[in-house]
């Protein structure tokens, strides 16, 4: 399960100051950011701008380049499918569309409740036992409709 | 008492599959029954179909058990499969199951049966033999070795990784670094994934022989965020190599100073292309540079720069140790040594299977992966990855070897091999392949980035019956345009899956099929 704490800009400088040190310090400060917050906040892209001389653009530029950094909260959980060959070979897009219909939502959306965001992933290296499925960082092969429904109900309980 | 020493998979295929449920079964098991085992967390012998696969040390050498579930594990306890007794998930001696005997197990010698976390587990199995070597040898003899062995990147371009070294190594400038691409994206490959999970040490060894034989004191490690557990494995490997004297000033007692540092990518595919990559690396777009100037003269932050795969820089140490003569005598033409094939897809024996070049592509599938795991027939099979070509049956005497794939109009890129069998659609499959591209374009080149959604409109045009010769001949032109004017292998590859599955299975395209003749 996910637990983000809220935004907080004061949180977001001792973030982006802890990884000035390292060399290239853009993508290390993103990843930490969205590991704290669950999305990069819209007020995270000038202290970033500010703290490595770059212009805003350039920062949003990064953010929005990189298909992991997301604009807005996740759900409480996130549900990975892997849409890559693979996992086609062995059925990926009847459970793709299996899960939008459960979840009804498409992808990078969040269930109404709020507890389930859903997105895609092109391939886990799972390709020897797929199709394959990533929740919340743990991950699950050979997938089938009765095992993503168990998954999907597992994430779904309170 | 010496307890029994029982060894689990922890690779993120094995975890997939339930072995840490496993793990927790027999833990419960030896408490109700008042026994103690050793549990060894290794990583995977890369034998997917039979994952979990539970390993015992007995007399007679190891014993294996799988697939296994949870609840196998109390009759297994039952059968006395701690002294290798009789069950029906029992498996014999792991290296008497074809599918490992016969394979030449080289880079992945050690992946799957050491504890990955222990560096006294290294040594004993043959680990650090080529660090020592090497430190023997000196950087000029090291990259004249490594030219010697004619090993190839194995990250799907088979550019002489000695030849890169070289040219770094005769670089000036007072900072050099290796990075290592471990943003193993293509789908249908994993061999990068188990190796960083199963022999993290053998990475370390090979990059901080690089580092030595060009001058380089710092490494980088990009790897996938994709890959939460190998980054994980990885960075702990880091720390223990650290404190054992592996990694940072005076390596292995010598004068000689690296660090490796882990980044994490951020789920764009096209860093695996090695300047995205560097690109990615300094913190910006990961856009495609344009070469020259080469990344051994100008690459990361424009010092120069050796990049090289995972199993490249893996396979160093095994070369330095044994000798690059060892490793030229393997292999097939101009491709030497093993190459990890990694079959995948919709296939009964899933799993990496290393071996020298030159196995022919129907072996590989039919014999050794067992056909489909459906059950159906065999209809096409993607080598390479998302880039590589679709190959049907009258292609599978190709040899695995870099120069017989190209003249098949066809590339074995990472060495992944996915199965379909016969209900795939293939114009959807080249649909797929286009939209992937558009999805993933860094965008710098326009072939890549505006051909790959007209080539989607195209192939949906296609499919509809619109104009059908006419759109097939402008997605002709648009895959040549694609070919020959992109930046990079993303656009320059991409005709590689449309093509081919145009080209051999025509009939998804509302054509006629090929005769048996032509297909051949």
């Amino acid at each position: 399960m996910f637990s983000a704490v809220p935004w907080s800009s004061t949180r977001a400088q001792e973030i982006i100051e802890a990884n000035l040190s390292l060399v290239g310090p853009a993508l290390p400060i993103l990843h930490a950011l969205q590991k704290e917050f669950g999305y990069i906040d819209r007020e995270a892209v000038p202290l970033i701008a500010q703290a490595l001389n770059l212009s805003r653009a350039e920062v949003h530029g990064v953010v929005s380049f990189y298909h992991d950094f997301r604009e807005a909260p996740p759900g409480r959980h996130v549900l990975k499918l892997c849409r890559a060959e693979a996992c086609q070979s062995m059925g990926a897009d009847a459970l793709a569309d299996q899960a939008r219909e459960t979840l009804r939502v498409g992808w990078g959306e969040t269930t109404a409740d709020g507890r389930i965001t859903l997105e895609p992933v092109f391939c886990l290296g799972l390709c020897a036992c797929a199709p394959a499925a990533m929740l919340d960082g743990r991950v699950f092969g050979a997938l089938d409709d009765t095992r993503l429904s168990a998954l999907i109900d597992q994430a779904r309980r309170p | 008492m010496i307890r029994p020493r029982i060894f689990v998979p922890r690779d993120a295929g094995a975890l997939a599959l339930g072995s840490e449920e496993v793990e927790r079964a027999i833990i419960a098991a030896e408490r109700k029954r008042g026994i103690e085992v050793e549990i060894v967390r290794t990583g995977s012998r890369g034998l997917f179909w039979l994952e979990p696969m539970i390993e015992i040390e007995t007399p007679e050498g190891r014993v294996a058990y799988g697939p296994v579930k949870p609840e196998d594990v109390d009759p297994l306890f039952a059968a006395g499969f701690l002294d290798g007794g009789p069950h029906p998930l029992r498996r014999g001696r792991p290296e008497d199951i074809p599918f490992l005997k016969r394979q030449t197990r080289f880079t992945f010698a050690r992946c799957g049966i050491v504890d990955r976390l222990s560096l006294v587990d290294y040594r004993a199995h043959a680990g650090l033999r080529g660090l020592e070597r090497a430190l023997s040898l000196g950087p000029a003899a090291i990259i004249e070795e490594v030219i010697k062995s004619s090993l190839r990147g194995r990250g799907g371009a088979g550019f002489p990784t000695g030849i890169k070294w070289r040219t770094a190594a005769e670089a000036q400038g007072a900072q050099k670094y290796i990075v290592c691409n471990a943003d193993e994206g293509d789908s249908g490959t994993y061999a990068d994934r188990m190796l960083m999970e199963g022999d993290p040490f053998c990475l370390i060894e090979g990059m901080t022989i690089a580092g030595i034989a060009v001058g380089a004191t710092k490494g980088f490690v990009y790897m996938r965020s994709e890959y939460p557990h190998a980054i994980e494995i990885f960075g702990r490997a880091l720390q223990i190599a650290r404190s054992e004297g592996m990694l940072d000033h005076g390596i292995a007692g010598s004068k000689h100073h690296f660090d490796i540092e882990i980044r994490v990518g951020a789920g764009a595919y096209v860093c695996g292309e090695e300047t995205a990559l560097l690109d990615s690396l300094e913190g910006k777009r990961g856009q495609v540079r344009a070469k020259p100037p080469l990344p051994a003269h100008h690459g990361l932050f424009g010092r120069p720069t050796v990049i090289n795969n995972v199993i490249s820089l893996a396979s160093v140490p095994a070369i330095l140790a044994d000798g690059a003569d060892a490793y030229r005598e393997l292999g097939f033409g101009r491709s030497r040594g093993t190459i990890p094939i990694q079959l995948a897809g919709n296939i009964k024996h899933g799993g990496l299977f290393e071996t020298s070049f030159g196995v022919a592509l129907g072996e590989l599938v039919d014999d050794i992966g067992g056909g489909t795991l459906t059950g159906r027939p065999v209809r096409a099979v993607q080598v390479g990855g998302p880039l590589g070509a679709y190959f049907p049956r009258a292609l599978f005497d190709t040899p695995f070897d870099y120069e017989a794939f190209t003249a098949k109009n066809g590339l074995i890129g990472h060495g992944g091999v996915v199965v379909f069998d016969d209900t795939v659609d293939m114009a959807r499959q080249a649909r797929f392949a286009m939209e992937f591209c558009s999805i993933e374009s860094c965008g710098k080149c326009t072939p890549c980035r505006i051909g790959s959604t007209r080539g989607v409109e195209v192939i949906d045009r296609i499919v509809k019956g619109e104009r059908r010769a006419e759109n097939l001949t402008l997605l002709q032109e648009l895959c040549e345009t694609m070919r020959c004017g992109s930046l990079c292998a993303l656009g320059g590859f991409v005709p590689f899956p449309v093509t081919s599955a145009i080209t051999h299975f025509p009939e998804d395209f509302g054509g006629a099929p090929l005769s048996a003749a032509a297909a051949a």
